[in-house]
């Protein structure tokens, strides 16, 4: 069947790269952010690379009260009815001026969180309603320990995968799958100087896009991208608590 | 976040630490050159050999995510994207549908603004000319954060200032170029080697006018009575009926070969005169003359299959030293440098010759009727610098001049020689910059922009 992906922060690294990957498998897409030059120049360029189907949405996460109209707005292109949408926005910053600033810590819960919730739900309706379509939300691996260097970022998104995972036990009787994905260290403008792009943790945000674009294929339930972050993570959440307070993570 | 990289030119010479930036959109980069009263030079994919991409007092700014089509008619072929697209993207959307690059540099690695700003030229610029000429216009963003459309109708001196003006002007967002119509993805080459210098001349000037594209790899390390010889390879795009059989059903599309990585720097001893020498004998004596059928990628493109080739040159990097000379002066000027090199105990692993069609679309443009020569040469510190200098006395003399995409060594004096239109650029550069916002190191060593 001919999918149709909307893309929630289309704009973002990782949802760019997504939008190819998905794109050149067939998809029609529909572009959802809030920069609405690079919108349209995505949608241009899609069309021309792929030859396909391409709408494209005005959406700012933070719009709260609005968002049944966005939502509204995506059923509504001519890149025909959803079959699966993706959520690739974010917002990090200084852990350090989140703990200074509390409009900068309500603001990572409110547009990692808050948003994702009141999104979701509108998609989950939907969804059931077709009885069918897949919901791939991006969450972290930051969300699966806090450490003292991330951990307000990491608070927020740890609620988004608790979140993911209460979802897809609801829909999962009715026909809706969804999908948490825990990026590891992906080269995007949001890492850009703050972590080593020549490590080989790092991942292009190709290499996660088709990571991505497979589990979703594939309905995984719990996708890690690169994959050694599983085993990373188990590491991580396995270290005791007196020893894991004391390390400089 | 503030972001710090080490920073060089495909030489890996001289690596400076620089504040970089990567910004999406126009209205991004719009507005932090209006609010941030910062220096800055914009930056495509790093394949200009010296200092043009870099700026290490202010910022550089990454134009690579800046890589979106925006307009392509199917029936002329005409495109307009952003400035950060690479040829290489270009090649995979629309070589299928048979369309290809008007003119190409030697590594599709580079982005659509680089190789505006540098106004590249190909195989074919003896009949096609630069990269410039197909051109159509451009939007360019000042340091006071307007937007100029530029053409050879609007902003004459902008469009002529920016085409070849290695980013000095301003920061080129989108561009509309000229795609020309393909039949294949293949040329049919014929090789044809010379005894020594003189001989390699005479069949250019007998031959290459018969050819779209033509490019000789000099043996630069043989000297006396064989000096100059080369292997000369003449090509014209190939007919669907010439195609090999395997290809004949899908005669534009080739099968992407596997690209290889050098994974560290080797050794700097690695590339020595002898095993120059012996990479320079085998390849002379593996080249008969022949006629071959060529898929595009392997003709245009031979290095870019070893991903980033620049690291068998060491940590101490190297230089390419390319030199345009005029057709009365060529060829005793190019003996000279020969000589020079050999003298100097020199041996260029790689030594590339073209023919060169008349015309400069810009001001600083590079190349114009004459010859063009190639050398690649390890940084050895103090000799490689005392070399340069006696080069580029033969160069002047001469009446050539340096390419500055190429370039990392010459001085403000020589480039002032070389480059006559100077005074000419800095004129529309001081009306559009007069705070002189826009520089690289390029810049500052060569005094397009004197800094206060
Ligand atoms: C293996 C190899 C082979 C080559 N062969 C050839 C050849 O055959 N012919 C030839 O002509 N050249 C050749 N080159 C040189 C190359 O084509 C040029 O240096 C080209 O400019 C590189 O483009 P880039 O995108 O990497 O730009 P960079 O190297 O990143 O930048 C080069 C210049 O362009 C400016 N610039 C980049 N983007 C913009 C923008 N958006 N707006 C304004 N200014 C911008 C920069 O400020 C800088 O001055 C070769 C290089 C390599 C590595
Ligand atoms: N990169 C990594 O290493 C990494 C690791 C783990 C998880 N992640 C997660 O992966 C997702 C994608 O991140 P990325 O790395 O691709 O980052 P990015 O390029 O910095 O993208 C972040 C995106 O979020 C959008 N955004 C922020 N606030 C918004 C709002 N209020 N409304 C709408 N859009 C908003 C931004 O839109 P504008 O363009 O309009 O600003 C931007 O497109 C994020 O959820 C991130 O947390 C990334």
């Amino acid at each position: 069947m001919k999918e149709t992906t909307v893309i929630f922060g289309a704009t973002s690294g990782i949802a760019r790269a997504l939008a190819n990957e998905l794109a050149a498998g067939g998809d029609n897409i529909v572009l959802a952010a809030r920069d609405e030059e690079q919108l349209k120049a995505m949608a241009n360029d899609l069309r021309i690379r792929h030859q396909i189907k391409v709408g494209r949405v005005y959406f700012d996460a933070l719009d709260l009260e609005d968002h049944t109209a966005f939502w509204q707005e995506t059923l509504k292109t001519d890149a025909g009815m959803p079959t699966r949408i993706v959520l690739c926005y974010g917002y990090m910053t200084d852990q350090e001026e989140c703990q200074n600033d509390q409009g900068k810590a309500k603001r990572t819960f409110d547009v990692n969180l808050i948003s994702a919730c009141s999104l979701l739900e509108l998609a989950a309706a939907y969804f059931t309603k077709n009885g069918s379509g897949t919901i791939a939300v991006i969450s972290s691996v930051a969300g699966d320990r806090g450490r003292a260097s991330n951990y307000i970022y990491g608070a927020s998104k740890a609620g988004l995968t608790a979140y993911t995972s209460g979802l897809r036990n609801r829909l999962c009787k009715k026909g809706v799958h969804v999908i948490t994905i825990k990026p590891g260290f992906v080269d995007t403008p949001m890492t850009k100087g703050l972590i080593n792009l020549n490590s080989p943790l790092v991942a292009t945000s190709e290499k996660a896009a088709i990571d991505i674009r497979k589990a979703m294929d594939r309905k995984k339930n719990v996708l890690y991208t690169r994959w050694f972050w599983r085993f990373i993570m188990i590491v991580i959440r396995s270290i005791p608590e007196p020893i894991f307070k004391r390390l400089n993570l | 976040m503030p972001s710090i990289e080490n920073l060089s030119g495909w030489g890996n010479y001289d690596q400076r630490k620089c504040l970089t930036k990567y910004l999406n959109s126009s209205s991004a980069l719009r507005h932090w050159v209006t609010s941030n009263g910062d220096s800055f030079i914009a930056r495509g994919f790093g394949r200009s050999y010296g200092d043009a991409a870099i700026n290490s007092t202010g910022h550089v700014l990454h134009q690579c995510y800046r890589n979106r089509f925006l307009v392509f008619d199917e029936a002329s072929g005409k495109l307009i994207c952003e400035a950060g697209v690479s040829l290489a993207d270009i090649i995979s959307v629309f070589l299928p549908r048979g369309w290809f690059l008007p003119t190409t540099p030697g590594t599709k690695f580079v982005s659509v603004g680089g190789a505006i700003a540098a106004d590249v030229h190909g195989k074919n610029h003896h009949v096609d000319g630069s990269w410039g000429k197909f051109v159509q216009s451009f939007e360019l963003l000042l340091p006071n954060g307007e937007v100029k459309h530029c053409s050879r109708i609007q902003n004459q001196d902008l469009f002529r200032s920016t085409i070849g003006g290695m980013g000095l002007t301003g920061i080129i967002l989108t561009a509309e170029i000229q795609l020309i119509p393909v039949k294949t993805a293949w040329v049919k080459v014929d090789y044809k080697r010379t005894k020594d210098l003189n001989d390699t001349f005479a069949i250019f000037a007998k031959d290459a006018a018969k050819y779209r594209y033509s490019v000789a790899w000099i043996d630069c390390v043989s000297k006396g009575k064989s000096m100059g010889r080369s292997v000369c390879m003449f090509g014209n795009d190939a007919d669907k009926k010439e195609v090999p059989n395997l290809y004949r059903q899908t005669p534009l599309s080739v099968t992407p070969k596997r690209n290889k990585t050098v994974l560290f720097d080797f050794p700097n001893w690695v590339l020595n005169p002898l095993s120059t020498k012996v990479f320079n004998f085998l390849y002379y004596a593996g080249n008969k003359n022949c006629t071959k059928l060529v898929d595009y990628d392997s003709f245009f493109y031979p290095l870019d299959s070893i991903l980033n080739w620049n690291r068998i040159y060491g940590t101490r990097g190297f230089v390419q030293y390319q030199a345009f000379l005029p057709p009365k002066n060529a060829e005793k000027g190019y003996r000279k440098i020969l000589e020079q090199i050999t003298k100097a105990g020199f041996a260029s692993f790689l030594a590339v010759f073209k023919s060169c069609g008349s015309g400069r679309e810009g001001l600083l443009s590079f190349l114009d009727e004459g010859y063009t020569l190639a050398l690649d040469l390890p940084n050895t510190g103090e000799n490689l610098q005392a070399l340069s200098r006696e080069l580029d006395k033969i160069v002047i003399e001469n009446e050539g001049r340096l390419y500055l995409a190429k370039d990392a060594l010459t001085d403000s004096t020589s480039f002032a020689q070389m480059y006559p239109q100077l005074p000419e650029f800095k004129l529309v550069k001081a009306k559009i910059d007069p705070r002189q916002q826009i520089i690289s190191e390029q810049a500052r060593r060569l005094k397009i922009v004197e800094e206060k």
